[in-house]
Order: C-alpha cells, then sequence, then structure tokens
C-alpha cells in the first residue's frame, strides 16, 4: 500500500525520451492509483446493483399485481400500530446520517487531526451497525410474522372487486355485513404451524366485477418471485452495509495507531473507505425507490 | 476536496447536504403517503394505474437522481476531480438508459404471454362434428402448402 504514497523522488533520473511514459509517479486524471480503482470498483458495482433493480422491474412489469410496498412495510419496532414506510424512512435517515460523519472525517483527515478522524469515524461505524440492527428487524419481521420467504409470498392484491365467502361459498358477515372487498385491495395470508410445516390460511372471493364476474376462487398468493427480489437485494446491500464497518473498524484503529498519520498524505486511506460508504447510501436512495416508494 | 474551499465553507456544505437530503427524503414519503390515500383516502392517484401513477413515478425518480448527483458531486467529491475521470465514471451509466428501456419491455412481454396461455388453457373448445368424408388436412390446406 505504500505506492499510494506520491514520490516524484524518480523525476529527476528521467530520461528525456521517457518524458511521455508513466513511471508511477504522475497520476492519471489527478487522482491517486487507489482512488482511482475505488472509482472503477464501484462503477462496476452500480452495474451489478442496476443489474438487481432492472431484475426487479422488468419482474414486476410481467405481473398483473404486485404487492403495495406502503401495505407490506408498515411495522415499526414495539408499537401494533400500522405506519406505512415510517420504519424505513427511519433507516433512510441512519445512513443520511451516517454519510454526513463520515465527510466529516474525511475533512479531519485533509487537516490530519487524528483526534476528529477517529471520532467521525466511530459515529459512522455507529449509524452502518444500527443499520444493519433495522434491516435484522425488517427482515425477522417479513420472514416470522409474515412468512414471507424465497419462494412464498403471502402478499397480493384483489385483481378485481368481490365479496368473502367461506369454502361452501356462504358470504363471510362480519358484524352482520358481507365482507367486500375492492380491486387493487391489499391482502395478507397469515399463517399457522401444522404437522411442523407452515401452511397459510384459506379463504375464498366471490368476484362481482372483471374477467372473474361471478367464480368464486381461492386467495391465493402473490407473485412468487417478490420474496426472493427483496431478499437479494436487500440483502446484497446489507451485505455492502456490513463489509463496509468491517473496513471502517479497521482503518479507524489503524488511523488509532497513527499508521495514516505517518503516510503523511491527508488521510487518504480514510478517503477511499468514504468512497465506498458513500456509494452505499447512494445505492440505497434506489433501492428505497424502487422496493418502498414506487 | 477543492483547495479553495476554507474548513469553515467545507463544514457548511456538510450541514447543508444533510438538510437537503433530509428534506427531499421527507417530502419523498409524505408525497408517497398522499398519494396513495393515507393522508386523504380519497387521494390515490399514486396507484391508480393511468397517468396519476406515470407522473408520481416521475417525481419520486426525479427526487432520487437528484439526490444521487448531490451525494456523487459533494459527498464523494466527484465535483473537485477533473473532467475525464467525471467522464469515464459517468458515461459507462449511460449505457444503463437503454438496458432499462429493453428489459422493461421484455418483462410487458413475458406478462401478455403468460397472458395468453392462461387464456387458451381456459378456453373452452366446441370440437365440430365430423360430416361428410375427411378433408384429409389436419391444418388448413394454404398453410400446409406453404
Amino acid at each position: 500500500m505504500a505506492e499510494t504514497t506520491v514520490s516524484h523522488a524518480h523525476e529527476t533520473h528521467e530520461h528525456e525520451s521517457d518524458e511521455q511514459l508513466w513511471d508511477g509517479g504522475k497520476e492519471p486524471l489527478k487522482a491517486s492509483y487507489g482512488k482511482l480503482m475505488m472509482w472503477y470498483f464501484l462503477v462496476s458495482d452500480a452495474f451489478t446493483f442496476a443489474g438487481f433493480l432492472i431484475a426487479y422491474g422488468a419482474i414486476r412489469f410481467s405481473m398483473p399485481t404486485w404487492p403495495e410496498p406502503d401495505f407490506v412495510f408498515a411495522s415499526f419496532p414495539f408499537v401494533q400500530a400500522h405506519w406505512p414506510l415510517v420504519f424505513v424512512t427511519f433507516m433512510t435517515f441512519v445512513l443520511i446520517f451516517s454519510s454526513v460523519t463520515m465527510v466529516r472525517a474525511v475533512q479531519e483527515g485533509h487537516r490530519e487531526n487524528k483526534r476528529g478522524v477517529v471520532f467521525w469515524m466511530f459515529l459512522t461505524i455507529l449509524g452502518g451497525a444500527t443499520f444493519l440492527g433495522c434491516q435484522a428487524y425488517e427482515w425477522t419481521i417479513l420472514i416470522k410474522h409474515e412468512n414471507v420467504t424465497l419462494d412464498r409470498n403471502p402478499f397480493g392484491r384483489f385483481v378485481a372487486d368481490g365479496v368473502m365467502v367461506d369454502v361452501n361459498g356462504k358470504e363471510v358477515l362480519e358484524n352482520g355485513a358481507p365482507v367486500t372487498v375492492k380491486k387493487d385491495d391489499s391482502y395478507l395470508l397469515h399463517g399457522h404451524e401444522q404437522d411442523g410445516k407452515m401452511q397459510l390460511e384459506e379463504k375464498y372471493v366471490r368476484y362481482t366485477a372483471g374477467n372473474y364476474a361471478g367464480q368464486t376462487l381461492k386467495v391465493g398468493e402473490g407473485p412468487k418471485a417478490f420474496g426472493a427480489l427483496f431478499f437479494f437485494i436487500t440483502g446484497f446491500h446489507g451485505f455492502h452495509v456490513f463489509s463496509g464497518v468491517v473496513f471502517l473498524a479497521i482503518i479507524m484503529l489503524n488511523a488509532m495507531g497513527g499508521l495514516y498519520a505517518a503516510r503523511k498524505n491527508g488521510y487518504e486511506m480514510v478517503e477511499k473507505i468514504g468512497l465506498y460508504w458513500h456509494f452505499v447510501d447512494l445505492v440505497w436512495v434506489f433501492v428505497f425507490l424502487v422496493f418502498y416508494l414506487l | 476536496m477543492s483547495a479553495h474551499q476554507s474548513y469553515e465553507d467545507q463544514k457548511k456544505l456538510v450541514f447543508y447536504g444533510l438538510k437537503l437530503l433530509g428534506i427531499i427524503t421527507i417530502v419523498e414519503v409524505v408525497f408517497a403517503l398522499f398519494a396513495k390515500g393515507h393522508i386523504i383516502p380519497s387521494v390515490t392517484f399514486g396507484k391508480d394505474g393511468g397517468f396519476g401513477q406515470a407522473l408520481y413515478m416521475l417525481a419520486m425518480i426525479g427526487a432520487s437522481l437528484y439526490k444521487a448527483y448531490f451525494i456523487v458531486f459533494f459527498f464523494m467529491h466527484m465535483a473537485g476531480e477533473v473532467r475525464g475521470l467525471v467522464m469515464t465514471v459517468l458515461l459507462p451509466m449511460t449505457l444503463l438508459i437503454w438496458a432499462i428501456i429493453a428489459f422493461f419491455h421484455e418483462g410487458g412481454r413475458w406478462g401478455a404471454a403468460r397472458q395468453g396461455i392462461k387464456q387458451k388453457n381456459e378456453e373452452v373448445v366446441q370440437p365440430i362434428p365430423a360430416a361428410g368424408k375427411p378433408t384429409g388436412y389436419l391444418i388448413p390446406g394454404a398453410i400446409y402448402r406453404g
């Protein structure tokens, strides 16, 4: 890693004819090797994430209905209320704050202020760990309480207006009135354990409009791919957050030990991990957009 | 970080960024809840499957792209890098424009194909009673002869 330290010492030994060649001393694009490579790694990573998110979009476009995010993501720790999108907004703020503390760490690095670097990096790590904890909570709710897995998705939406009936075709009454459903209404099929296997409740609906008017159909699972897409994409992002936290911790410990102060290059290593950390925040902007807002 | 900025200016930019990203996020979420009928139940243009939803989605994508621009140019200091570096990072991203158009179109086709197969499976075929002598072709003669 010593080569990241820029040295112009060789330049005096250069021959006239070698002037056009890069000897590693002068930087192309006025950025050090390490920073440049971090940028290009992030470009490739951006394509990976873009591929995942575009796959999500393509599959969503191919389905007649799709689970409604403000119905699916409405849990909040310690409250029993239905608070759509509130918790993921909190998670977004955690990442924004950790991005801001990261910028401060980089700035203190430029001033060669070791205490400042370590302090702001510590807050950044705290933010990353908090985000991971929030994600663990979100996944727990989905897997444990709502029975979403890679190939099971109890969240769906009705394709047309109808009325709930029982297995014999008799209308289900609630407070003496039939239970009606409207097109695009969201539903969640609750699950229960039976013989050690998860069974989803059986519900039936008699459609009063649309292609199935007059027919009684079982309320089925929603689009199957939803769970796999959600867990893979947020999981891949969460893994980036996790590895970011690990590298931030290593670099913070190195900074505490005085390694980067000795290099006298304005804590460039902190700047590089900063680029990565902002990218993780950047990806979350788009994950937030496609999974929770659209 | 550009050299001409003083330390105080740099700190100001950070808190400006915090305010900007925070406010855009809150506006996005409140607008999402509004457009999907969580604030006024009768307002649901955000999920009407038509023009209102398209407009809603465009607004959300625009706000997110602005957040992305701010993070890349000011938090990642892309604004302070040389033009060549900016271009080598941003130009490849334009490939995604076609990827999005092509794959979303493809997704629509998958849906249409699946719908077509379902319709064919549910179709009730009335067998035509055989009358007279067999004509000899399972498929129409014109197609058979090419």
